[in-house]
């Protein structure tokens, strides 16, 4: 109980600490101290669940069960090392005078506060905080995506902000719907609460369950960055600052993501068909195939990472929908993912930083000025890409062993989808790390260590998942059905 | 004489269809409305009406939770937000009238075809509605939708940002009225939500305005493939 509420609390307090502060110098330090605090309370929260099982707090507002608390751990643990990353970027950024103090203030302040809602998001067991935590997630990455204040980002945060304004919007009426049908079989209180509703989830009305799914999936999927709805998505990421990008590809997606599950379970359990699985699949699938399209096309790197994103929320989202052993690889998928991802934007904000530009074109001969740096964009797209032994590998091959079995037609589709992706992407990156050298170094000492961790953990799930880590997503993918 | 077949039917119930109606027609008139102004005014009026159904609700179920909402809903869509817009406006020196990306005639006619997606989606759940405001629930969807219609036609920045809170006031009124209130924490958020939001957008204009010297939309897009 006691880490619940550090885990929540502490983002929080870093935010309001650097909202006044977060000028001065030692604010990166301040960032990360928090960012430890709040990992430290994530890890102490996730053995109490391990060793007690999942607990309802504060009124019942608040619930963990083994599906969010490992996302939670995620989240912390991302937070912290995009942290620690933002520290030396942030500090380039202002030396070449793109950031003002008072902007570093912002972003430091924000930081802490989109962390703080995403885990309020992710531990709340009421439909209807979720949803608010869900909207506060984007107004502040809003605040984020347009801290250059260049036309460009503004451009960005602009398309972000109604676009997700519109989705989200979409959600609540979902959930209105749902408070609606479990009015009838609740009462008034606990109509909402996520625990009462599963309770009783085989009464809830299905026509209405249904409507409401539609509207929630909508809703959250825009946030998800699901085809058609993903055009907020790739400007978002070029536009903003490289760790905002990390976060928002790491962590934000799965978040979205986590919503749509959760009400996933409630509407299977009303309307026993695979309604909701079915709805899931076919925009999975459309949203596999459409990025992997464009990716040839984009020019700049953080929007081409940015289409991949997009591509491997369609592949998540396609494995939820299957379900069963699916849902396993759909959460090992989320995991190395948000890891893979989040490293690839630490070498890539790095690089960009060397040649000055996010033009791939311009960004030549990596391997040369910085090694560390090259070799962990090119371990970090090879991963991404879906080689072995890397985690992303072990994922994808369960999924399309299990679409073998259950939906053979999907399988060619998904298999086409990912060699035009391998080839799109694994041409322009070779570009960018090998060649003749365009890029400088940098003023600051680059922090790496994020980079090889995330890809040394990626590596390890791919060679070897930890039994209490199997067993973990087991009980999760259990949860989802 | 009232005609017979309304005495079954509870004056406050009748209030609530009245101002259900009334929600619609301000929604109508606010996609065909062009001036800015006038826009504010009516999104105000919009406010009010909900404020009105809120409060009856309130009364006549005896959920003092609700009359809390209905105050939010009287301070900060009737008196505060118009107020921030009106002086935004003054601010910005922005009077002009609305371009819309399509002419008001067929913007309406599609507005209708809305209406009657929205009242064919909601007519399983308001059969099942145990409250006697039925039709409420598909007007509730009918002005999100209108509202969302008229973010997507209008080209600049303070019609769409008032689109995005009439979307939130016909979203407002769908748990208010259809649902007799959803607890109150998630209101409170969702107030609070609306109030930030706005605050961005306003901060917003003013960046976009020095960067673009214009609050056109469209001046931003510049040519961005994929």
């Amino acid at each position: 109980m006691i880490e619940l509420a550090l885990v929540l609390a502490t983002p929080f307090a870093t935010a309001i600490l650097l909202a006044l502060f977060g000028h001065r110098r030692g604010a990166a330090e301040i960032n990360s101290a928090g960012s430890l605090l709040t990992l430290v309370a994530a890890a102490a929260l996730t053995i109490h669940i391990i060793s007690d099982g999942p607990m309802t707090v504060y009124d019942e507002q608040f619930f963990v069960d083994p599906l969010n608390v490992f996302l939670i751990a995620l989240t912390a643990l991302v937070g912290f090392t995009t942290s620690l990353f933002s520290g030396p970027y942030m500090r380039v950024e202002h030396d070449h005078g793109r950031l003002s103090s008072a902007r570093l203030r912002l972003y430091h302040s924000m930081f802490q506060m989109f962390m703080c809602t995403m885990l309020t998001a992710l531990s709340t067991n009421n439909l209807g905080i979720l949803w608010v935590a869900m909207e506060a997630a984007t107004l502040t990455t809003v605040l984020l995506v347009s801290l250059y204040r260049t036309p460009a980002s503004l451009e960005a945060a602009w398309k972000y902000f109604i676009l997700c304004g519109v989705g989200i919007a979409q959600a609540l009426f979902g959930t209105i719907l749902i408070y609606f049908a479990a009015e009838r079989v609740l009462g008034q209180s606990g109509a909402l609460l996520w625990t009462h509703l599963d309770a009783v989830k085989s009464h809830l009305e299905p026509t209405v369950l249904s409507l409401a799914f539609v509207f929630l999936f909508v809703g959250y999927g825009t946030k998800t960055g699901l085809v058609p709805l993903h055009n907020w998505l790739a400007d978002a990421h070029a536009e903003g600052p490289t760790p905002v990008s990390a976060v928002l590809s790491g962590l934000l997606l799965n978040v979205a993501l986590y919503a749509i599950i959760r009400c996933k379970v409630l509407v299977d359990g009303a309307l026993n068909t695979h309604f909701a699985g079915n709805m899931m699949m076919a925009f999975g699938l459309l949203t596999v195939v459409v990025p992997a399209f464009y990716l040839s096309r984009q020019k700049d790197v953080k929007r081409l990472f940015g289409y991949s994103s997009i591509e491997h929320m369609g592949l998540i989202t396609f494995a939820f929908g299957m379900g069963g052993v699916a849902s396993f690889a759909g959460l090992l998928h989320m995991t190395v993912h948000s890891l893979t991802k989040s490293a690839i934007f630490f070498a890539v904000g790095h690089a960009a930083q060397m040649a000055g530009t996010q033009i791939i074109d311009d960004i030549r001969g990596l391997v040369k000025m910085s090694p560390t740096i090259g070799w962990g964009l090119m371990l970090g797209s090879l991963a991404i890409l879906g080689m072995p032994p890397f985690g992303v590998f072990t994922s994808e091959f369960m999924i399309l062993t299990t679409s073998i079995k259950h939906y053979p037609w999907a399988t060619p589709i998904l298999l086409t989808a990912l060699g035009v992706a391998f080839a799109s992407m694994f041409h322009k990156v070779q570009g960018m790390v090998f060649g003749e050298p365009t890029v400088r170094p940098l003023a600051h000492n680059p922090a790496l260590l994020p980079v090889f961790l995330h890809l040394g953990l990626v590596l390890m799930l791919g060679l070897w998942i930890p039994p209490y880590l199997a067993e973990w997503y087991r009980q999760a993918a259990r949860l989802i059905g | 004489m009232i005609p017979t077949f309304l005495h079954a039917i509870p004056l406050s119930s009748q209030v609530i269809n009245l101002c259900a109606a009334l929600m619609l027609l301000l929604a109508f008139a606010m996609l065909a409305q062009r001036r800015v102004l006038t826009l504010i005014n009516l999104f105000m009026m919009q406010g009010f009406v909900l404020f009105v159904s809120t409060l009856i609700v309130a009364l006549t179920t005896n959920q003092h939770e609700l009359l809390v909402s209905a105050g939010i809903t009287l301070v900060l869509k009737v008196i505060a937000l118009p107020l921030i817009l009106h002086r935004l406006i003054r601010k910005l020196s922005v009077k002009w009238d609305i371009e819309t990306l399509l002419n008001i005639p067929t913007t309406m006619l599609i507005g209708i075809a809305l209406v009657i997606v929205a009242f064919n989606v909601a007519q399983p759940i308001s059969q099942l509605s145990g409250t006697i405001t039925r039709a409420t629930i598909g007007i509730a969807l009918a002005c999100v939708l209108l509202a969302f219609l008229m973010m997507i036609t209008r080209s600049k920045a303070v019609p769409q940002v008032i689109a995005f809170l009439a979307m939130e006031n016909g979203l407002f009124f769908a748990a208010t009225s259809a649902t007799y209130g959803m607890p109150m924490v998630v209101e409170l958020g969702i107030a609070l939500d609306a109030m930030v939001g706005m605050v961005i957008g306003g901060v917003f204009f003013f960046h976009i305005r020095q960067q673009f010297d214009s609050l056109d939309i469209r001046q931003m897009e510049r040519v961005k493939e994929g």
